[in-house]
């Protein structure tokens, strides 16, 4: 039995105005184990917290109870007192007979009647409580990075800045991302290569940053602080500290008619190749699937014209295993396929292209060097068809059902670039509703219809028929003057929903991270905690977690740095030590609390145990890392056989609340 | 508004006009829009709002195809040929009199009546 | 559980809040001074999914009368997903608590968030007086419990 000293707090008035305060004490200063009980006028105060002190010396006590305000009041400079007086932080217990009593209560009879069984399931619980303290688990002081978008740069970037090392996993050959492919950005009209091309180079040259382009990651082990990675770096055939990105291997390269991904397959690339002029790292890949050496063993004219020897046809997918400390998500986005989406033409005619592929055929870099040509037969387009909402706010099976949030303003922003470079042409964008909520948004809308003439009508285009004469007939409504409109245009640009990276879901379940419906990554809060995952230790950034603009992912990027850098400082973190754990014995391996865990802390291992007949048995049986477990308790009821229990609130702790309480 | 005979149409339809997000790409696809006086939306927009004793009179209900193309294109799933049909129902059986045998048919074909109207009288059984 | 001749039936109420959202929420009505009877005895549980289905046996084995579970909103648990499956525990608990005979409204699970103090006062006054027009519980107490 322990030794528990019992203190009831006046509150001022607060509590001693409905509850009779000496009653209480002396009631509970008649319970089994109670060796001391005390009221005070301020049990909170510098005097009170030094009563309850001398008192743990005095008397010795092995548990406290305080019968005062709400614990999430004042638990924390209880236990701090305890521990100042060098008894263990969690004997401490809390009656709430402040918000849960005298507040609420008028009669003092009752009132009193009830802080006394209050008191009572405190001291019942204390009994039970037993000493815990925080595990100190270490910090890897190496953050990791999946994606190498503008997100990824970013927050690597942020990261690298505090003084941290970084790793950005891309799977491509080069960073950059969807942001090297956008020609201009919304609302300032930037050149995106411009603002995005030197951030790459400041990420290649951080001595903090690694970066492991054409990589995946394959397997995610550990917990915050403390997360062992494997990367897989994929064969490029190309050595990357030989290479010198001259390009003499892509020029020479015989096999020139692989569709370029960089420009949306709308022109060819060789099967050596650099992504784009300003990649990082500028180091050529060879193409497997095209690349006649590999294919056939029959060609070897980049090895041939190679000046430093960094052609490797033999080169091998390479394993390399990392440990860190933290994990930043930023696997973006994609435009959703167009499959299913026959009305539109877009698998048919070539001149229905998505606004990706517009950007590219606007780009300088472009297939048609910045000049706007239709694809089928490089004439310029004289009217342009714009049509909102492809594949977005869908309630069936074809599309998505969210907003994809950024086609409003890059179609304004197309429609204006047009209208800017080719007067001549016209331009209409049919519209659901036009969302333009941001900074100059509202504005940049405005000034496409009024000082660019480009024809927004509300409506949505119902069918697209490629003609035999080059044009491409749509029909569409025009709700407000409620009649059909049937327009010849030259090209019709869809603005294609954004879905999810197709690689974030497999990685969600390596990161046991949670996902939507939609494959977007779930923040931890949606409005206090945007750019952590609910597990601890991954954070988010950019449109992994839902559509986003760039200024958005810029500042979610640099959010997530911060998170990550806030982890990364610590020497070790301390955890919260009410945690699950398992009584060995009586665990059955039968994996019920690791499917309702929410965190993935609970782990089966085999271990050996001596039985009663000297030999020796190899059981399965669960293990908490109470490191990862946030103490929610969920896996203590799943528990079948009554192993698994919770500490600072275990069973038997509970029942004796409950007893108390029912007495 | 008569909200018994707007409950009618929307049982009878099966249809949640409320999901609506008023895009138009119903109206967008008809290919028999010129000839309606009421164009799809409208339909979907009308019935929600009660207004259905207007459709019932109009000669739109009659001209619609049911070719179904609304059905397939509407991004809300909120098929508008199925309330069509069924404000067209809701007018035969207030005229009582929906008594036509099959006998009767070839009799009272019309040299003008579009292939497609028949074909789709049938079709729309089977959605 | 008392009865006193001249008095009504106080039923004997065990609330589990869980500590994020319920707890919160009944301390804000106690900070709003919204009154509710002191039947209501709370005990504070992490999450909701904490309640294992036998500490409302063991309740009320031991003489409560009824018997609540407060946790937060469904899609708003602290810890992600506790509450989904103590609405899935409840539910096959309190059919089964149907089974032996024992009254539905002697137990239930309500949402509470932080913010919702007039909701917790509005809910236990009415659970009180829906557990108090059912009268003692008598059929599932321990009479070898029962105080003297």
């Amino acid at each position: 039995m322990q030794r528990i000293g019992v203190f009831v707090c006046h509150c001022g008035t607060n509590i001693a105005a409905t509850v009779d305060v000496k009653a209480v004490a002396e009631a509970l200063g008649h319970e089994p184990g109670v060796v001391i009980s005390q009221d005070y006028q301020y049990m909170c105060s510098e005097s009170g917290q030094n009563l309850v002190k001398d008192a743990i010396k005095e008397h010795d006590l092995g548990g406290v109870v305080i019968c005062s305000c709400s614990p999430r009041m004042h638990e924390n400079t209880f236990r701090k007192a305890a521990a100042s007086a060098g008894l263990n932080p969690y004997l401490v217990e809390i009656a709430n007979i402040r918000e849960q009593c005298s507040w609420i209560h008028k009669d003092i009879a009752t009132a009193t009647e009830k802080a006394i069984i209050l008191g009572k399931a405190a001291i019942a619980k204390v009994h039970l409580n037993t000493p815990l303290t925080s595990m100190e688990s270490p910090v890897v002081k190496r953050a990791l990075v999946i994606g190498g978008g503008i997100a990824g740069i970013q927050t690597a970037l942020d990261i690298a800045e505090a003084g941290f090392d970084v790793d950005i996993v891309e799977k491509q050959p080069t960073i950059g991302g969807k942001m090297a492919q956008i020609d201009k950005t919304f609302p300032t009209l930037d050149c995106a290569a411009c603002i995005l091309t030197p951030k790459m180079v400041e990420a290649s040259q951080n001595e903090h940053i690694t970066i492991h382009s054409f990589s995946e990651v394959e397997d995610v082990k550990g917990f915050v602080g403390n997360f062992t990675v494997k990367i897989r770096k994929k064969a490029r055939y190309v050595d990357e500290t030989k290479c010198t990105g001259c390009g003499l291997c892509t020029e020479k390269c015989p096999m020139k008619k692989v569709p370029n991904e960089f420009n949306m397959g709308l022109d060819n690339r060789s099967a050596v190749y650099i992504p784009f002029a300003q990649a990082v790292p500028k180091v050529a890949t060879i193409d497997p699937n095209y690349c006649m050496m590999l294919k056939n063993g029959k060609c070897g004219v980049c090895s041939k014209v190679c000046s430093v020897g960094a052609i490797d046809y033999k080169q091998q997918d390479r394993i390399i295993e990392e440990k860190y400390g933290a994990i930043v998500v930023a696997t973006g986005f994609n435009p959703i396929k167009l499959d299913k989406y026959d009305e539109f033409a877009y698998n048919q005619c070539p001149d229905v292209v998505t606004s990706l592929e517009l950007e590219r055929l606007m780009n300088a870099a472009g297939p048609n060097g910045g000049t706007l040509l239709r694809p089928s037969d490089k004439t310029h387009p004289h009217t342009i068809v714009f049509v909102q909402c492809v594949g977005s706010r869908c309630d069936d099976s074809k599309g998505k059902p969210y907003c994809s949030k950024i086609c409003c303003m890059y179609t304004a922003k197309h429609a204006m670039l047009i209208r800017e470079k080719y007067p001549d042409t016209e331009v209409y964008v049919f519209y659901i509703d036009v969302r333009t909520p941001g900074k100059n948004f509202d504005e940049f809308y405005r000034r496409a219809v009024e000082q660019y003439n480009v024809h927004y009508i509300k409506g949505m285009v119902g069918k697209v028929t490629p003609k035999s004469d080059g044009k491409i007939g749509v029909q569409a409504s025009d709700l407000l003057s409620n009649e059909q409109l049937h327009i010849d245009a030259d090209m019709v640009v869809l603005a294609v929903a954004i879905e999810p990276d197709k690689t974030a879901r497999p990685l969600a379940t390596m990161l046991t991270t949670q996902m939507d419906t939609n494959d977007f990554f779930t923040e931890a809060h949606p409005k206090l905690r945007p750019v952590e995952s609910a597990t601890a230790g991954i954070f988010l950034s950019g449109a992994c977690q839902g559509p986003k603009d760039i200024p958005e992912t810029v500042a979610q990027g640099s959010a997530a740095a911060a998170k990550a850098i806030g982890l990364l400082c610590k020497n070790s973190i301390t955890c919260n030590p009410c945690t699950a754990h398992s009584n060995e014995l009586m665990c059955n391996g039968c994996s019920s609390c690791e499917k309702v865990c929410p965190y993935g802390a609970i782990t089966y291992i085999d271990k050996e145990f001596r039985m009663p007949d000297r030999t020796t048995a190899i059981r399965r049986v669960a293990s908490v890392n109470p490191a990862v477990c946030q103490g929610c308790g969920a896996c203590t009821v799943a528990c079948p056989s009554g192993a698994m229990d919770l500490s600072g609130f275990s069973n038997s702790q509970i029942m004796a609340e409950v007893d108390a309480i029912c007495k | 508004m008569n909200k018994n005979l707007k409950e009618q149409v929307l049982r009878s339809s099966g249809v949640n006009v409320l999901k609506c997000m008023r895009c138009g790409k119903c109206s967008g696809t008809c290919p028999s829009y010129d000839e309606m006086e009421y164009h799809p939306h409208q339909f979907v927009y009308m019935v929600e709002k009660g207004d259905i004793e207007t459709l019932m009179k109009s000669e739109s209900i009659y001209k619609c195809l049911t070719c179904f193309a609304c059905v397939d294109r509407c991004p809300r799933g909120v098929q508008p040929a199925k309330v069509v049909e069924a404000v067209r129902l809701a007018a035969i059986r207030q005229q009582d009199g929906n008594h036509l045998s099959p006998d009767q048919i070839p009799s009272l074909l019309d040299e003008d009546l579009p292939q497609q109207a028949i074909v789709t009288a049938m079709r729309k059984y089977a959605k | 559980m008392q009865v006193n001749e001249n008095k009504e039936f106080q039923p004997l109420i065990v609330a589990f809040c869980c500590n994020w959202c319920s707890y919160a929420g009944a301390d804000l009505s106690g900070t709003n001074r919204l009154n509710y009877p002191t039947n209501v005895k709370i005990i504070r549980v992490p999450c909701s999914c904490r309640v294992n289905p036998m500490f409302i046996l063991r309740a009320f084995q031991r003489g409560a009368d009824g018997v609540i579970l407060c946790g937060c909103h469904p899609g708003d648990c602290h810890y992600t997903s506790g509450n989904y499956f103590t609405r899935r525990r409840m539910t096959l608990l309190f059919s089964m608590l149907d089974f032996l005979g024992i009254e539905r409204d002697r137990t239930r699970v309500e949402w509470v968030s932080a913010a919702e103090g007039a909701k917790f006062a509005a809910t236990m006054n009415e659970f009180t007086e829906a557990v108090r027009k059912l009268g003692p519980n008598r059929r599932l107490e321990d009479l070898r419990c029962r105080k003297q």
